[in-house]
Order: C-alpha cells, then structure tokens, then sequence
C-alpha cells in the first residue's frame, strides 16, 4: 500500500484508493446478494414444506370414533420435486403418534403460539428443517389438538446455495474488475484540470507573464492563485530591472549629452594635435556611450511592448522610407549612400509600427556604423509568400558561428565598442510579429546582408 | 455354460432356513471362483434362475469375485437390512418404495461413478438408489383358454369383458396378493393413483373368486398349465422369459396405461465390501451395452430415451412419493379397501 502510493502519483493515490472502495462494496454485493438469496431459498424450502404439512392436515378426518389419515400422495412427492432430499413426517393426536416416524422429535409447545413454526435441527445424522402446524379435529363433538411435523434435510438447499455463492462471486468480482477500472477513469479525469494547468504553463513562452487564467476547480485556485501572484511579483521584478536600465540610461544620456558639447567646444580651441587626437578619442567613446544608453532605452520599450502587443494595420514602406530619412544625415557623416530598392508603393503588414520602426533604425544604423567609409547600403522590400526586408552592405561581415551569436545581448564584433543590443532588438521585434532575422553573406562580394523576415496575413 | 456347470457343482452351501435368522430366505446360492479371494453379498428379490446369467457374467469379467446370492421376499429383504448388520453388501429389488424407504431412513450409502453419472436423472435417488432395468406390469393369457374373445385395450373394456363373460373366468383369475407380495402393492397403488376404474376392477375380479399369488413366477405357470385363463399385473420380464418356455402364452399390455417398474440396487450403510457393490452396480448400470446377456435374462435395460417414447408408459417415480403407500394408516386403508372389494361375498 505504502510502497504504491511512495512516489506521491495522486492519480496512482486516488485509483487505489477508489479500487479499495470498489473491493469493499463488491464484497457487501457479493453478501447481499448471497443473504438475500439463501434467505429466498430457505423461504421456498419452507413453503413447500408448510403445504405439505397443511395438505396431510387437510385429509385428516374422524370416523367411527377415531381419527384417520389418508396421506395424500403430493403431500410427500411434492417435497421430492426439486430436489432429492429425504423427508420425514409424523402426526400425533393427543400426543400419540397416530403415523410417521414415531422419533420425530416435536418441539416444545410455545413454539406453536410462535408465529414462525420452522426450525432446524439435526435428525438421524442430518440436519433438516421442518414444520410443525396444528389442526383441531372433532371426535365425537370433542375438539381435540392434532400435531403435523413435515421435515427435510437440506442437500438440496446446500447445493442452491453453492450456485449462488458461485453467482455472486463471479458478480462480486465482476463488479469490483468494473469499479477499479471506473476508479482509474475516475482518477484520471479528475486530475485532467491539473494537468491542463501544468500544460498550459508548459507552453508559455520564456517572455509569457501573463497570469494563468480560465476554469479551473475551486479546489486548485489556491494553488493557481499562488502561481498567478507569484507570476505577477516576477513580472513586477522583470519590470522594474527593465526600468531600472531604461531609468539608468535616461540619466546617464543628459550628462553625457553635455559632456560631449563641452569635449566638442575644447577640441575647437585646442592646438596641439596631441592633446586634440586624445580628446577626438574620448568624443567617439562618448558618442559610443549615448548610442547603448539609447539602445537600452530601445530595448526596454520593445520589450514593454512586446508583453502588450496590439498590432494594427500598417505601411512598411511609409516606415523604411522614414528610417532611411532620418538616418541619411548620419550616413552623410561617412560619404554612405542608401539605396531604396522597393517593389511597389505600398507593403501592407499588421503590426506595430513603433516596434518594426525601432527594429528597422537598429538594423540600418548598425550597418551604418560597420560600413566603411564611402560605400553602399542597400535597402530591399519584397514579398511573396513572406515580406523580407533585407540591409545590404559593404562592412567587414560575419565570421562563421557569428551569425547566430549575434543575437544575444552583450556580443559585438571585435574591436568596436557598442552594447550590441541592435540585432537583439530586432530578433524580438520579428518575434513577435511570428517572424525571424537573417544574417547572411552579401551575394555581391564583400560585407553582409541582414534580413527582417515576417509573415504576410 | 461349462463354467456354470461347475459353479452348480461347486455351489456348497444352501442355507434355507438352516440359520436362526430374524428373515425368512427363499433361496440361496453361492457362486465360487478358483482364487476365492472376496465375496459379494447380495440379497435380492430376483429368483436365481432370472439372475444367474448376470452373475455368470459378472464373474466371468471380475474372476476373484465369489458371490453370495440371497433370494427373499421384498418385505423380508428390507427386514434383513432394518436388523441385519452388515449380513450383505448389495440390496437389489423390485420393490421401489421399500427401497426408496432404506435410503429415505439412512440405511443406504452414497455410490458414484462414471457409470452412475450416465444414468438419466429419473432413474436414480439420492445416488443411492440405482434403476437398472425397467419392467413394465402387463396381463398374460393362456391362448387356448382366452378362446377367440375380443382382446381388451383399455381397463374399462377389461372390466366390461369380464361382466359379460363371467362364467367362463370364475376361479380362473390370478393376480398379485398384495398384502404378501411388495411388489404386487407397488403394481396396485400406482393402478389405484392412476385410473378410477382400478377399484372396479378389483370388485369385478373380486366377484369372480379372483385367485391370489405371491409371485409372477407361479402365475405364469399356472397361466400355461391351462390352470387360469388370465392372470393381472405381471412382471412383463418374467412373462417374456416364460414366452420360450410355453408358447401358448400371450402378453397384453393396456392402451390406456401400464405402469412401469425399475429394478434397483442399492449399497447398505453396514456393507463391508462396498467397493464390491459398486463393481457390480457398475456392471449393472452397462446392461444395456451387452445386448446377448439382455436376451438372456430377459431384463430390459434403463437407457436414456426407451421410457419417454411411449405415452402409455407410466414409470414409477423414485422419490419421497413413493414413501406415501408405505404410510403406516394409508397402507391399513389401502388393504382393508382392496380385502373388502375381493372378498366380498
């Protein structure tokens, strides 16, 4: 028992335990319907043996002085009808044997004002149940008390209640193979919810906090209530990391916003070309600085975003266009080119165009950044069965296990300093739009070609 | 029959009375084998002659078994086994009510075998009490003294017969005296429970001076001496038996019913070889399987359909039903009633 339910299967628990239940009223079938039997049987041995008994005292009769008896044959072969039992009678008036067998023993008299006139004794070495009516006979105009004892022996009764004992066996076992196969049904559907809940959890993807809703049982709100808070508290922990950072780099960007001005303002009036190579230095570093802090912030609204997502009915096109204005003055600081190769006017996209804007500046701004000096970025929008949106450029490329490593946060190529959150931030972004980036080789020559891929609806 | 031959020469000891027992035997024969190892002992209300080919037979495939044959009346044979302790290990009888009585009273015990289970349910009790044959009552006629009468078919047309002749079967009709012969109450009170022309016919053949026998044997030899013309409720067995014997007999059974008799065998509670009684109950039970040993005895087997075919057949039914004419005051009925319409005057 013990070592069954060890390893703590509520399933395995519940089904033994249903399975007991089941043993136990199999057995109280099994003797009801053994009591209730055996009690029809013996009730059936008793009938005819009070009609016996009633049908010799039907043929008792008084004549010339005495009382005579003309046995009836069915009195006798009626008891041989259903079995092969051995009968005994006797008939006493005035307490003489007036026929029978004469040691017939006849039981006490009280048990004749007693309603129940049957008993069961042992007579020459078997045991039988008999009958004893009385019946008034008049003899010369005086009543007088005659006494009929019918018995029989019982083989016939053992024999019936062998079948029967076999019959509520086979019904005692039957039910109980039916209860314990119920009880294991049983189990198994009362823990379906639980596992609903588990599967439903189950599934969530790594970013999903949202609370665990739909029915379940009164009896697991506790425990989906317990998960539901602890879900929100690791969300509200989740939340305020994200605002620490956004916070974070919100404060640090003024600063160095002034710093920068400042650098820039002593650059112009410095002379020596020593001290002025060091403070151009300092003036990347900064501008590298500003640009994570401004990551970050990206990162932290994409992924606000992203947990509520309401996507709406867009034009890619209106948004590329956007970008590639915006961020053509940067290119201008580097002799870059950005050429639009669109296929029509309009790409029509359910989406989030603050999300898709952010993706898309982050995608361009990085090969702004690794592009060297006086080349081209191209900018592709086509679509068939996806919409792929592809960068081309003419950078220094990936390496090898590079391009899957480049969405992770916190990796950047080689030398150049950044926080290396911009393909993060655009992997998430056609996340959750169902899509995917792809990192590729430029197929004209040198540099690399970053896809957004997403799904046309 | 070399091998009876011998058996008569060797049967050494003929009772008769010689011991004081508390029965009186008819007969008595015994059966030796050369390696006399264990004796059977039967008593029985077959008279030898009728038996002997059986145990000829059953000694010829069981050889180390010699066997005591009692003969007695059915009445003397139930005496026997009520005070008799452990005289004999087979009861066999024609008498059905007595024996259903001894096993009813716990004097017989329990058999079973592959044998027995075969046997239809209706021909055994309690798996004490064993039919082996089943012998029906019929009438037999002397031919030459029946003359050319019409033959009767029903009891009522018997009786009817006997009205209108009566001067040609006064004095020469034999029936069963029931108050001696057992065998004969059995053939009377189941005529009694199953026709009302029974006890007509008792006092039409009561007014023609009826005679009264002990036995079928004698009956149907003063049958063929010409000494009674018609003699009621014989053993049909002994009467086919006789048929080779004296050719002027002939046998009539009634259209309207007739009643059937099984021969039975029971083991006493007190035998000592019951091992022996059952090899013989055994034996018996396979009748029907020797059909030589059948023609030869003239005894009809019990098989499993011969009794339900025929709807004129009434077979006795073993069971508590036949304790009924055994009744103490029934039975005093039964005679007074069955004295007084034989003898009236």
């Amino acid at each position: 028992m013990r070592l069954l339910v060890k390893n703590g299967s509520i399933q395995r628990r519940l089904a033994v335990q249903l399975s007991l239940v089941a043993g136990i009223l199999s057995f109280g079938l099994f003797m009801l319907i053994q009591v209730v039997a055996e009690t029809a049987a013996v009730d059936t041995q008793d009938k005819i043996l009070r009609a016996s008994a009633i049908s010799i005292a039907d043929s008792l009769y008084a004549e010339n002085g005495k009382v005579r008896l003309e046995l009836p044959y069915a009195a006798l072969s009626m008891l041989g009808t259903i079995s092969q039992d051995r009968v005994f009678y006797r008939v006493l008036f005035k307490e003489k044997t007036l026929t029978g067998y004469d040691d017939l023993p006849v039981q006490a008299v009280e048990m004749l004002e007693r309603k129940n006139k049957f008993s069961t004794f042992q007579y020459r070495g078997e045991e039988v149940r008999s009958v004893l009516i009385k019946r008034s006979i008049a003899v010369d105009g005086v009543f007088s008390d005659a006494i009929i004892i019918v018995a029989q022996t019982r083989l016939g009764l053992n024999v019936i209640s062998q079948k029967i004992t076999r019959t509520a066996t086979t019904m005692g076992v039957l039910f109980f193979l039916f209860g314990t196969g119920l009880s294991v049904w049983a189990a198994h559907v009362a823990l379906n919810p639980l596992n609903r809940i588990a599967q439903a959890v189950t599934q969530r993807g790594p970013k999903d906090l949202r609370p665990v809703t739909g029915n379940s049982p009164s009896e697991l709100k506790p425990l989906v209530d317990a998960l539901n808070s602890f879900i929100l508290r690791l969300k509200s922990s989740a939340l305020r990391t994200e605002d620490f950072i956004s916070e974070a780099a919100h404060r640090v960007r003024t600063p160095l916003a002034t710093v920068r001005t400042q650098a820039e303002v002593i650059h112009r009036s410095l002379d020596k070309s020593k001290n002025k190579t060091a403070l151009r230095d300092m003036i990347r570093a900064l501008d590298e600085s500003s640009r994570s802090a401004g990551q970050l912030l990206d990162h932290a609204m994409v992924n606000f975003r992203s947990d509520q997502f309401s996507p709406s009915e867009i034009n890619l096109l209106d948004i590329l266009k956007e970008v590639c204005n915006r961020l053509s003055p940067l290119a201008g600081l580097k002799d870059i080119t950005i050429n639009n190769e669109f296929q029509e006017d309009n790409c029509l996209f359910r989406g989030d165009a603050i999300l898709l804007h952010n993706a898309i500046r982050n995608i361009l701004d990085n090969a702004i950044k690794y592009s060297p000096d006086d080349s081209i970025i191209t900018v592709k929008c086509h679509w068939s069965k996806k919409i792929i949106v592809s960068f081309e450029d003419a950078g220094r490329g990936f390496s090898g296990n590079e391009y899957t490593k480049r969405f992770t946060r916190g990796t950047n190529v080689g030398d150049v300093i950044g926080s290396g959150l911009g393909l993060t931030i655009a992997n998430e972004v056609a996340i959750v739009h169902g899509g995917f980036v792809l990192i590729s080789k430029n197929k004209k020559g040198v540099g690399s070609c970053v896809s957004l891929i997403l799904p046309t609806f | 029959m070399r091998f009876a031959y011998f058996t008569y020469l060797l049967a050494a000891f003929v009772f008769l009375k010689s011991f004081a027992l508390a029965f009186e035997i008819e007969d008595n024969k015994y059966y030796e084998v050369e390696k006399n190892e264990q004796i059977l002992r039967i008593i029985s209300t077959a008279d030898i002659e009728a038996f002997e080919p059986i145990i000829l037979a059953f000694q010829k495939e069981f050889q180390t078994i010699a066997i005591d044959y009692v003969v007695a009346s059915s009445s003397q044979t139930m005496e026997a086994i009520y005070n008799e302790n452990g005289k004999f290990d087979l009861v066999i009888s024609s008498a059905m009510d007595l024996q259903t009585k001894l096993a009813n009273d716990g004097l017989a015990q329990t058999y079973k075998s592959l044998e027995t289970e075969k046997l239809p349910i209706w021909a055994q009790w309690r798996n004490q009490v064993y039919g082996f044959t089943h012998e029906p009552a019929v009438m037999v006629i002397s031919k030459k003294e029946y003359g050319n009468l019409p033959l009767p078919k029903t009891r009522d047309q018997f009786v009817e017969l006997l009205r209108r002749n009566s001067e040609k079967f006064i004095g020469r009709i034999g029936t069963y005296d029931v108050s001696q012969s057992g065998l004969g109450y059995l053939f009377a009170t189941q005529d009694s429970r199953n026709t009302d022309s029974f006890w007509r016919l008792i006092e039409m053949i009561g007014r023609l001076d009826v005679e009264l026998y002990c036995c079928s044997g004698s009956m149907i030899e003063d049958v063929s001496s010409g000494r009674l013309v018609l003699a009621y409720n014989v053993l049909g067995s002994y009467a086919e038996n006789s048929l080779k014997k004296f050719p002027g007999l002939k046998i009539i059974s009634f259209d309207d019913f007739s009643t059937i008799m099984m021969r039975t065998a029971l083991i006493p509670m007190a035998a000592k070889r019951p091992d022996l009684s059952g090899k013989m109950i055994d034996f018996l039970l396979q009748l029907h399987s020797k059909p030589d040993l059948v023609a030869l005895s003239g005894l009809q087997p019990i098989t499993r359909h011969n009794l339900l075919d025929d709807k004129r057949t009434r077979p006795i039914r073993l069971g508590p039903g036949l304790l009924v004419f055994l009744d103490k005051l029934r039975k005093e009925n039964f005679l007074r009633n069955w004295e007084s319409s034989i003898s009236q005057e």
